[in-house]
């Protein structure tokens, strides 16, 4: 029986099993920031372990940083306290640290695979459950919480269960408008949050084939929210050029031989998947969620379920919507274009490109926040920036931003905000907001109309 | 890490599903750089309204329940792989949760910092919230060993499943760190001989 792309990719780093229980999983990568590594190190350093492999960590600022005025000290002392103990703690260890205002730094699952890090076939971990992202180049790479952290320090490998196999298929051609956003914001309305828990999910299909490598890391990058450790895509040329020239990508004959050897990688004919999904891609439509949690979609066209049940009843009371109800000319007051899954070049270009020549809606904060500093730099070199400018959008600096509530960018009590973040939980981009989840061309829609509008009827 | 074998102890009956992480412990209370201290904030938007106020219809508040056993709704932990979450449940001094569904990087976590994170049915679980709730003084009894799970002075038990190698570490109070650190040997003859 043949072999998945999971497979192989797994297969080739199984260092050994411990009978009746889990593998030794080798790691070939391990991002680090600064709110999931402290207290590892902590673990480390009372046990006189040392770190094993440091030139095998690339460590980055971004969950807790400020967007605005980085070149000044930051101001809420635990922040700077946890970015101080950062930079200390990799110091002392020898790891490369991007931090902040560095031309590299930005967000973990943003400046890694820009920097070429990630690569296909590696096995690829960080204390942050979006680290399926980078699944996108075809690696194994997921998310992993802090005592899993100490252990990659302490022996480059972990403990772990070969999850079963899932494959989503998607084939056909997407309609006008729909993104790559859309794409799994449907697949996860579809299947559900929790469909995917205990599995590795597979993306084929023609509709992902023909996606750039930044729309394959939207994909990706939102597996978990479906339950899924990972999610990953095979490589093909289009993985290839984006890594070739990279600051880490490997060079010359090296380059050449591995790409060799990536092409190995796809899955099988023959192989068989402990589970399958398949959908079309003409029953797609750009998507809005109405809940909270990322299952909770529709299509922007469409109106909110009824149903009894009472966590779901729960969940629109805290939105303060109404069950059967449509979204479309919902006024919204706070829109946030960036985040993980959208705050690549190609987000902004879609946003810029539906932006030119508009204004932004008077009622409207509209936060425009890059992924890493060099986004930020390729914004500015495009003339994007003069466009949101002109439109009376606020570019800031790169970072996690408004995505989690942690740092300085928070919506207030009570205030909806279309995001094209990833998770709509409750409280998630501060307490009492209500998080609408949407892709860069809804948000720059809502943002320039002040309300949601069916964007389908708008385009062409 | 401590050990654990069995739990015979009293519960606090959370029917609420999907509990999220953002839940558990807000993403603001992350800036610690150590583990202590993280029940304060356990449930925190939940337990006390925005004006810092303590809310009373919330069933942590509520003095007649209490226990180091968490009996919570379907789709327990999805989210952020923030082992805070573990730390505040742990800190605030549960030593197991039920739940009909676990997500996956919570349930690592939890198994990492020896809590038990205890699977039922969907029909036991639902029996398990009706009859605390009506009876705040019910015992549940949790034994490892065996991977039950029941009600005392009653017929009502079940059966659950976890990883062998990882109840053995539970039991003996183990890490994974003390396994990887010693079998570096392996891990360096790996690394002489990859074949990617
Ligand atoms: S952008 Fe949001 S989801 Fe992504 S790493 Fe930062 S906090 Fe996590």
């Amino acid at each position: 029986m043949g072999k998945t792309l999971f497979d192989k990719v797994w297969d080739a780093h199984v260092v050994d099993a411990i009978d009746n229980g889990p593998q030794i999983l080798y790691i070939d990568k391990h991002l680090i920031h600064e709110v999931t590594s402290p207290q590892a190190f902590n673990e480390l350093e009372e046990r006189g372990i040392p770190v094993y492999r440091p030139n095998q960590i690339v460590a980055t600022a971004d969950h807790n940083t400020p967007t605005l005025n980085q070149d000044q000290p930051i101001k809420d002392e635990l922040s700077r306290k946890q970015l101080e103990q950062l930079s200390k703690n990799c110091k002392k260890n020898n790891i490369t640290l991007y931090q902040l205002g560095h031309k590299y730094n930005g967000i973990v699952h943003v400046m890694a695979p820009e920097l070429g890090v990630t690569q296909p076939g590696l096995t690829m971990v960080c204390g942050d459950s979006h680290t399926s992202t980078h699944g996108a180049f075809g690696a194994i790479a997921f998310g992993i919480g802090t005592s899993q952290v100490a252990q990659v320090f302490a022996s480059q490998c972990l403990l772990l269960t070969k999850p079963k196999s899932l494959r989503v298929s998607v084939n056909g051609k997407l309609k006008a408008g729909v993104l790559p956003k859309d794409v799994i914001l449907y697949i996860i309305s579809k299947l559900g949050t929790n469909s995917g828990t205990g599995y590795f999910c597979e993306y084929a299909g023609n509709v992902f084939e023909d996606m750039s490598m930044e729309g394959r890391m939207t994909v990706c990058n939102m597996s978990i929210e479906m339950g899924a450790r990972g999610g990953m895509i095979a490589p093909d040329e289009t993985t290839f050029s984006y890594v070739k020239g990279r600051e880490f990508a490997p060079k010359g004959e090296d380059f050449d031989k591995k790409v060799a050897y990536w092409k190995t990688l796809p899955t099988d004919e023959d192989a068989v998947f402990d589970q399958e999904y398949s959908f079309a891609a003409e029953d797609i439509e750009p998507m809005i969620t109405y809940g909270t949690n990322p299952g909770m979609g529709i299509k922007i066209s469409e109106t909110i379920p009824v149903n009894d049940n009472p966590s779901f009843k729960k969940s629109l009371a805290y939105m303060n919507f109404e069950a059967g109800e449509s979204l479309i000319n919902k006024p919204i007051n706070f829109v946030f274009i960036g985040s993980c899954t959208n705050s690549r070049i190609e987000d902004f270009r879609v946003a810029a490109k539906y932006i030119k020549g508009k204004k932004k809606a008077d009622n409207v904060t509209a936060w425009l926040v890059p992924g890493s500093k060099q986004v930020e730099h390729q914004i500015i070199e495009e003339g994007l920036k003069t466009i949101f400018d002109d439109a009376g959008f606020e570019l800031r600096q790169p970072g996690c931003s408004a995505c989690l509530a942690m740092n300085d960018d928070k919506i207030p009590q009570g205030e909806y905000c279309v995001s094209t973040s990833n998770r709509n939980f409750e409280g998630r981009q501060g307490q009492g907001s209500r998080t609408i989840l949407a892709s860069p061309l809804v948000a720059a829609a809502t943002a320039v109309e002040g309300k949601i509008i069916d964007i389908t009827k708008h385009l062409n | 890490m401590e050990k654990f074998t069995t739990l015979k102890s009293k519960a606090i009956p959370l029917n609420i599903e999907n509990v999220d992480t953002d839940q558990i412990i807000p993403a603001r209370f992350l800036k610690a750089t150590d583990r202590k201290g993280f029940g304060d904030n356990l449930f925190r938007d939940w337990r006390y309204h925005k004006d810092g106020s303590v809310n009373i219809d919330f069933i942590l508040n509520d003095a007649q329940y209490s226990g180091k056993i968490l009996v919570a709704g379907d789709n327990f932990g999805c989210g952020s792989s923030r082992e805070h979450a573990a730390w505040a449940i742990t800190d605030f001094g549960f030593k197991v949760v039920v739940s009909s569904f676990f997500a996956d990087i919570f349930k690592g976590n939890a198994l990492n910092n020896g809590l038990l994170p205890v699977q039922v049915s969907k029909a036991f679980l639902s029996d398990l919230l009706q009859i605390i709730a009506s009876n705040s003084e019910t015992e549940l009894l949790v034994d490892l060993e065996n991977q039950t799970i029941s009600v005392k002075d009653s017929d009502l038990s079940e059966k659950f499943e976890i990883d062998a190698y990882k109840k053995t570490c539970m039991i003996n109070g183990y890490d994974d760190i003390d396994y990887l650190v010693n079998n570096k040997k392996l891990i360096e003859a790996f690394e002489a001989q990859k074949i990617y």
